[in-house]
């Protein structure tokens, strides 16, 4: 739960552009994939930010961008009221202690050739100034245990643990620089379902415990609902709808979430056949080539002619409580959760 | 969905609320079985596991041990010193085996066997020699331009592939007969192989890092600001490592073979100074009438060329089971 | 005894009590340097024409490896089949010639995978790949082969069939190739359809596209459908009934209102518990605890005792037969009373 209101993340009209080019030598630019096209949210202390979507919407390019890993075109990722998408050398390598990420797959996203003491504690060996040299392996061990491994595994490689436990390694790795935010980009949807909620506690039990923020990027609604306390809707490189959980879940306003709510299997037989289906038609276009207007009026049964020639902000709309980006945006409750 | 309370059957007591360090207990649990279970080992253990099953690994690798023990200690295998002048005797030319000359003598009544046997130190210096300069200057330029890419990688390949278009051994032979004389013959066979000998590695380097670079453990040492050095050496060059150690093994044997050509061609390794392919070239004027002193170094050369290719192959075939 | 093609399986027609496909007591092994990997331990399914079977379990529960025995798609070596009959409208498969099996293959039995960009090749256009179906298998000449492939791209709802029927594998989205898998699939009208986690790798709105595509392509042609998935939503969503699978073994099986009213079964309902609930939110998911068993060297007992809350001491040393709870219901716990009872709402 969010304590305070205290904002540690301000992002403003975020942008990232991945320049098409021809040629090898003399690059010539001939468009661009609008990947994240205008993004803006903040986060505060100890809260969560779930980001829903489909593939190719930009939400792990979001994630990319907010840690740096790459520039955006434009906009701001203001953290702590200095902005890490202008930082540069050890200035940048400072605010990294402050964001940290956890990746999907646990069995790349650990060196295959470094023991997990050698993985956890590299955060120490970047950052000396964190923890003094004698004391590393005492820290790594406490990680070890926080994430609920055991301490005298420190010597043991990557491959000798189970996808479960990886991805608990992974996220002591993330811990270690003991920072304010964390991002999850799909941090469950690799493991078994047995497993998938002894992680999801893990990651509730440890926000908890040390106050941590949040971006839960995952495209397992209910897994987001579950731990998020606001959520973004995401659609061609950006926000369609923005809310507390309850909010978008049961009273969304935009047609794609409606959509992309009532497509969720409801893991429950009883009346099935009167359940409400809405089926979008085709593929989202190219996010090279985006409609004009709203992006998402090539698969939308409300479209009008205003929606192909004026863009809907992401505003709070009349008759609805959250920022939707719909011209017709209307309440409409899919799911039917008692 | 419905509403479900949550569970409170009997024989479901403590169940809800499983708190996260009672996960602690498989994982100690997965430890006591650790030693039965095949578990996926690292790439390197199954790769042994798998060698040690190759008729092939076995054989090649048992070659080049007593090759090694040879070019280290000759005298073990000989007890005539060929660089020694007094152990020929011109009045023996050509003669054929003989008790104590099991090869025979050759055109200047030197013994064969002996000569032989010290000539494969020359052949293994150079070899290893060759391979290390050329694995150490690839290897550094193609890490540096698959880790870097763009212009870096664009201009470093563009003039490797130059190097790459000059027939290698001909490029050697120009090298080694301009400054032929002014340095020691040795190293002067180093150097002409060295420097056309690289491209190869830079391209394998290269590729395996480019793979490697898009891991996610290279974007989370990224994300944790780690520097380039650091991402280079530590995360990029253990995981590419294996194809290049397979090439290096193969190019090993092919910088015997091609000592061997340069020394036959006169421009390698000079006298009095012993190796195969000077041994192949002074006796093939007499070919012919005494066939033996040609046809031993020809032999051991074909094997150590052979024994050091089947062994990256084998290597290759251990560390990459697609390709079985 | 060598079958021709047209005599493929005796007494085919004649039904009778025999279901169209019985998977009866199979057991699959791999021999490994490691040990022996006993993926499947004893699993026995049916399905009849127009019924949809879901097989439930996660990864390493057997579930693919009896879909592809029944495919005859192992590799054997290393995978060995000691013991068990796979029986297709009363033949059993297992018996067959290779001849005659791959006359069933892709014909009588279809299947379609997860991976639909590896299953296709790309250096084919994907009209010459389907129209291969009709090609090799009805003998058709290459101009009517691609007319019925066109037909089919248009029966799975590829938009612009006619033009698109040259394009490659790579030209077309996830859901789209997904559809060419199964317009492949279903070329040859097979009266089984095994569909191994077809919308896993998809985002929900195609999964949604694809799931109400097969239910369609199901209801026309009165296939049975074995949909191999770990996703417990899409099951509720489609399925009539479910075997669940844990450890090569089929621990419930029951009809789809069944198991998701009242599960008999322990792992089942672990799973079903730790799905997250609007009602939960800021508390733990109920969790099931441990790790899947290694199956080199599995639990004694129940493959699930040492992850299960109900455990008693025989179930550490006795192995649980699927104990029939009513005709059409079973579940391998010694327990399953209890479990039962443990109602959920």
């Amino acid at each position: 739960m969010a304590s305070g209101s205290e904002r540690i993340l301000e992002v403003r009209d975020l942008v990232k552009h991945f320049p098409l080019t021809q040629g090898i030598v003399f690059k010539k630019q001939i468009g661009a994939i609008k990947a994240v096209d205008g993004v803006s949210f903040d986060l505060n202390r100890g809260e969560t930010l779930g980001i829903v979507g489909e593939s190719g919407c930009g939400k792990s390019t979001l994630a990319k961008v907010l840690m740096a890993l790459e520039r955006p075109t434009s906009g701001s990722v203001v953290i702590n009221g200095r902005d890490i998408a202008k930082a540069k050398g050890g200035e940048l390598k400072r605010m990294r202690r402050n964001i940290q990420m956890v990746m999907q797959d646990p069995y790349t996203s650990l060196n295959p050739r470094m023991t997990v003491g050698d993985i956890i504690g590299e955060p120490y060996e970047i950052h000396t100034d964190v923890a003094p040299k004698g004391d590393r392996r005492k820290r790594v061990q406490d990680l070890l245990e926080v994430v609920g491994l055991n301490p005298d595994h420190i010597n043991r490689y990557p491959h000798q643990f189970s996808g479960g436990q990886r991805q608990r390694i992974g996220i002591a790795r993330g811990l270690a620089l003991q920072p304010e935010i964390i991002v999850c980009d799909e941090p469950v949807s690799a493991l078994d379902v047995s497993i998938q909620a002894q992680v999801i506690n893990l990651l509730e039990r440890l926000q908890n415990e040390f106050n941590l923020a949040y971006i839960f990027i995952a495209h397992d609604l209910s897994v987001v609902r579950h731990i998020s306390d606001r959520v973004g809707v995401m659609y061609l490189g950006k926000f369609v709808e923005l809310g507390k959980d309850a909010e978008i879940y049961d009273r969304p306003a935009h047609p794609y979430t409606q959509a992309l709510l009532s497509a969720v299997p409801v893991p429950d037989p009883e009346g099935r056949e009167q359940r409400e289906r809405i089926i979008l038609q085709g593929d989202p276009p190219s996010p090279a080539n985006p409609p004009s207007g709203c992006r998402f009026r090539t698969r939308c049964w409300k479209a009008q002619e205003i929606c192909a020639e004026e863009e809907p902000l992401l505003q709070i709309r009349p008759g609805t409580t959250h920022e939707s980006a719909c011209h017709f945006a209307e309440t409409h409750d899919v799911v039917h959760v008692s | 969905m419905s509403n479900p309370t949550p569970p409170v059957g009997p024989g479901l007591p403590e169940t809800q609320t499983l708190i996260p360090d009672t996960t602690t207990a498989p994982g100690k649990e997965k430890e006591s079985k650790q030693g039965k279970q095949g578990k996926p080992a690292s790439l390197w253990t199954d790769a042994w596991y798998d060698l040690r099953r190759r008729p092939m690994f076995i054989i090649s690798v048992i070659i080049i041990l007593v090759l090694l023990v040879m070019s280290f200690w000759p005298s073990l295998f000989s007890s005539i010193d060929p660089y020694n002048a007094r152990t020929c005797d011109l009045s023996t030319a050509r003669q054929g085996p003989s008790p104590g000359h099991l090869f025979g003598r050759d055109n200047l009544g030197c013994d064969v066997y002996a000569r032989t046997i010290y000539g494969a130190r020359n052949s293994i210096v150079i070899g290893v020699f060759t391979t290390l300069v050329t694995t150490l200057i690839g290897g550094l330029l193609g890490i540096i331009a698959g880790f870097r890419g763009g212009m870096v990688d664009t201009i470093s390949s563009r003039v490797t592939e130059i190097f790459f278009a000059i027939p290698s051994i001909l490029g050697a032979l120009l090298i080694a007969a301009t400054f032929r004389g002014r340095y020691n013959s040795i190293l002067l066979v180093i150097i002409a192989l060295s420097v056309l000998g690289w491209p190869m590695v830079y391209r394998i380097m290269r590729a395996a890092v480019i793979t490697a670079k898009n891991q996610d453990f290279v974007v989370a040492a990224r994300a944790l600001g780690a520097g380039a050095g650091r991402i280079m050496f530590r995360h990029l060059l253990p995981n590419s490592l294996a194809p290049v150690i397979v090439v290096a093994t193969i190019n090993l044997g092919t910088f015997i073979a091609a000592e061997a050509a340069l020394s036959f061609l006169g421009v390698g390794v000079q006298s009095p100074d012993i190796s195969w392919g000077l041994m192949i070239a002074d006796a093939r004027n007499r070919f012919l009438e005494a066939p033996l002193p040609l046809v031993f170094p020809a032999v051991f050369l074909s094997i150590t060329v052979l024994a050091f290719i089947m062994m990256g192959d084998a290597v290759r075939d251990a560390l990459d089971p697609k390709l079985r | 005894m060598k079958r021709t093609s047209t005599d493929v399986l005796p007494g085919e027609g004649a039904l009778g009590d025999e279901p169209l496909l019985a998977v009866d007591n199979l057991h699959v092994e791999f021999h490994t340097r490691a040990g022996t990997v006993r993926a499947v331990n004893g699993v026995s399914y049916t399905v009849a024409p127009g019924e949809t079977l879901a097989v439930l379990g996660e990864s390493g529960s057997g579930k693919s490896v009896t879909a592809q025995a029944i495919m005859g798609i192992l590799d054997m070596p290393p995978a060995v089949i000691p013991k068990g009959e796979i029986r297709f409208k009363g033949t059993d498969l297992l018996k067959l010639s290779e001849e005659a099996r791959t006359q069933v293959r892709g014909q009588r039995i279809a299947m379609i995978f997860q991976d639909a960009l590896s299953a296709l090749n790309p250096v084919f256009t994907v009209g010459w790949q389907i129209s291969e179906m009709f090609r090799v298998h009805r003998g058709m000449s290459k101009a009517d082969a691609m007319k019925k492939a066109v037909e089919l791209m248009d029966r799975v709802r590829i938009p612009a069939a006619r033009q698109r029927v040259h394009d490659y594998p790579h030209q077309f989205s996830g859901g789209m190739r997904q559809r060419i898998m199964i317009a492949m699939s279903i070329a040859l009208d097979p009266e089984v359809l095994i569909a191994d986690e077809p919308t896993t790798a998809l985002d929900v709105t195609v999964q949604a596209q694809i799931m109400e595509l097969l239910a369609e392509l199901q209801r026309e042609s009165q296939m049975g459908l074995i949909l191999i998935t770990h996703d417990l939503g899409v099951v509720a969503d489609v399925a009539d009934k479910i075997a669940v699978m844990y450890a090569g073994r089929i621990v419930e099986n029951a009809p789809v209102y069944d198991i998701y009213k009242a599960p008999a079964h322990p792992y089942t309902k672990g799973l079903l518990d730790s799905i997250p609930r609007v009602d939960q939110k800021g508390q733990d998911l109920y969790a099931i605890k441990g790790l899947p068993p290694n199956l080199l060297d599995l639990p004694t007992g129940c493959s699930f005792h040492p992850r299960c809350p109900y455990r008693q001491d025989n179930c550490v040393t006795d192995v649980p037969p699927l104990y029939e709870i009513s005709g059409t219901r079973g579940s391998a716990c010694h327990y399953w009373r209890e479990v039962l009872d443990g109602e959920r709402q």
